[in-house]
């Protein structure tokens, strides 16, 4: 991968959830840096990776602890950022698409209004130009009926549907940087692959970088140009996806082995190992790792 | 097609209407029934509490059939039905005048407290019970929420008195019981009832602040129980917004907080609010009673305690009709409300 002008990068990032039963320490040490590609976040439930995504927009619940040597995007430190000049970075620099529309769109305002107030918010612009803009990221999203949709509530459209209009206010104030927190997981598999491609259209034409959270290895395999895998907290593995199917690393392995393939079906499918030795941080320092170089 | 389309659509709609009127009409009907079982089945004789217990048996007899109370109670009740359906709920033994007629004289008292109380409940509640969920387990909160239990907790009859002791008895910062100072009373002409509209409408400005000065206490006391109940239901309706996984979208797309609180999180509390604003203040249109009758208040909740004092059945069961009514009509509006600001009730 050459390494364009970088973007993003995060040094010994820690998330820890205090609970009245201890500590839950759902991020440990994490590090990776991130240029103008699609990077695919991979892990299974809880082994951090939306909660990485949050951080990163510093929007994780006040009771969270975050700490990290280093977060820093274009070279600015968003550790030292007042939530003022975050705002200025949220939506405008780095965005973020949830997981399901149904959810994450405002259900008593039409989808019109939702997305011309992201633009607004960043470009103090009239209504009339923000709608003009708002239509034609309708239409980047490939929505054939603009007009239409502008005046439509959530509750009126479909989960692709949704998540296309999701895409649109997100990227509508051009930012460099889009976390996709699995964006397909609650749609049609029919439908999921339209959304992906909307996606993915989007990020390469803007030349912007994309985290892709998601726990389909195959899907990010075959969308990202490079794969963090993702296990407790912790980074097992940074690979090429295009390399993703060499890997050595015995999680990884693991998660491969675990995908039914059509070929060999007769085969029972492997369970996941899962070794605690890897959740230990000396672990891979005594054994050399060449797996967390990034 | 779209001309069909649109006919179908218009069709339901009136349709829909139409069931909406048959189901008020049926609660309506129901509430007059009830009252009308009331008045049947209470101890007090009408026809006694008309002739007067030293008449003699023929000329109670005689009234027992003028007033249609040997008839069977169908159509006794037809005959209450048609009749309230004219506004007439008969006349008042206390003041020798028709019910409504009454009741249209002191309503007016009970609205102007009613509707200030809400106001006040409204302005200071729903401020509070935001704040409350925003700053959730903060010093605000905990005074917010200590508050309103009070606000739930206490007997307004209690809080009325001590008030009046401090602010009126001891203090003299506010004027006692009463619509307006004795030697004002009665100078304004009743237009709308309203002491405040009418002493304007009379150009009697004197007039109109005492009678404004003489609602604080009142007013301040029942909207302290409506702030009470709005603020609580705000909190809790905040609290579950602001989980809402679109207010992490707003906040992504860099919008600032106050809008997010306000304009998002907000907005979507606004619908379940018109309801339990409305509620409170059908409540307050009742249960105002113990108010009025501490600050002497000459609106519907002490003619009603009156008429209850003297067994005046005409009056009370009115006056219950009246406040019944109202309370119907209070869940048709905030039902309508809801349809016009809820575009998934639509």
């Amino acid at each position: 991968m050459i390494q364009q002008d970088q973007l993003l990068q995060v040094t010994n990032l820690n998330i820890i959830f205090p609970s009245p039963k201890g500590d839950v320490h759902a991020v440990k040490d994490i590090s990776f840096s991130l240029g103008k590609e699609k990077i695919g976040l991979v892990g299974e439930s809880g082994s951090g990776k939306s909660v990485t995504g949050r951080a990163i927009l510093r929007l994780l619940p006040p009771y969270a602890k975050v700490s990290a040597e280093e977060i820093s995007f274009k070279g600015q430190d968003l550790l030292s950022f007042s939530e003022k000049e975050l705002r200025c970075i949220r939506g405008k620099e780095i965005s973020m698409v949830m997981q399901d529309p149904k959810y994450s769109l405002n259900p008593v305002r039409t989808v019109g209004q939702q997305i011309s107030e992201a633009y607004i918010v960043h470009s103090k612009v009239s209504k009339s130009v923000a709608r003009e803009q708002t239509l034609k990221m309708l239409t980047a999203v490939r929505i054939r009926n603009p007009e239409q949709v502008y005046k439509l509530y959530p509750h009126e459209v479909s989960g692709g549907m949704g998540q296309r209009i999701m895409i649109a206010m997100m990227l509508i104030p051009e930012p460099s940087l889009l976390i996709a927190d699995e964006p397909t997981s609650a749609l049609d598999v029919t439908v999921q692959l339209q959304v992906l491609a909307i996606l993915d259209d989007l990020v390469t034409q803007r030349g912007m970088g994309l985290i892709f959270i998601s726990h389909d290895l195959e899907l990010v395999a075959s969308f990202c140009d490079r794969v963090i895998i993702m296990y407790g907290g912790r980074i097992m593995e940074v690979i090429n996806a295009a390399d993703l199917h060499n890997s050595t690393h015995p999680y990884t392995r693991g998660l491969l082995n675990c995908l039914p393939r059509i070929e060999g079906r007769n085969e029972r499918l492997s369970t996941l190992v899962r070794d605690d030795a890897w959740l230990d941080a000396d672990f891979w320092h005594s054994n050399d790792s060449d797996g967390i170089i990034i | 097609m779209t001309q069909f389309l649109t006919q179908k659509r218009l069709k339901k709609t009136a349709l829909k209407i139409l069931k909406f009127l048959l189901m008020v009409a049926i609660t309506f009907l129901g509430l007059l029934l009830i009252t009308f079982l009331i008045g049947r089945v209470v101890p007090i004789d009408p026809v006694l509490a008309v002739v007067g217990d030293k008449a003699s048996h023929e000329v109670y007899e005689r009234a027992r059939i003028a007033m249609g109370l040997n008839l069977p109670l169908w159509q006794q009740f037809l005959i209450y039905l048609s009749s309230v359906l004219r506004g007439d709920f008969g006349t008042s033994v206390l003041t020798a005048k028709p019910v409504f007629e009454d009741i249209l004289r002191v309503f007016p008292a009970t609205m102007e407290l009613a509707f200030l109380a809400t106001l006040f409940g409204i302005f200071v509640g729903i401020p509070l019970g935001v704040i409350s969920a925003v700053k959730r387990g903060g010093f605000l909160d905990h005074v917010s929420r200590v508050v309103g239990l009070l606000g739930y907790s206490l007997p307004i009859f209690w809080l009325a008195l001590l008030a009046l002791m401090i602010f009126y008895a001891k203090l003299d910062l506010l004027p006692g019981p009463g619509r307006v100072d004795v030697f004002y009373d009665g100078i304004v002409t009743p237009v709308t009832g309203f002491m405040l509209i009418d002493s304007i409408l009379a150009g009697e400005w004197e007039i109109f602040w005492n009678a404004l000065y003489h609602l604080i206490m009142p007013a301040t006391l029942l909207g302290y129980f409506s702030m009470a109940y709005i603020s609580r239901m705000t909190r809790s309706f905040m609290i579950e917004q602001l989980r809402q996984e679109y207010i992490l979208t707003a906040r992504v797309k860099g919008v600032a907080e106050w809008k997010v609180i306000w304009g998002h999180a907000f907005g979507n509390c606004a619908i379940p609010l018109i309801t339990v604003v409305a509620l409170s203040f059908g409540a307050l249109l009742e249960g105002s009673v113990l108010t009025e009758t501490i600050f002497a208040w000459p609106g519907l909740g002490l003619y009603l305690t009156n008429s209850l004092l003297n067994a005046d059945m005409n009056a009370v069961l009115g006056s219950t009709i009246v406040v019944g009514s109202i309370f119907l009509g209070i869940n048709i509006f905030s039902d309508i409300l809801y349809k016009v600001f809820d575009p998934r009730a639509r």
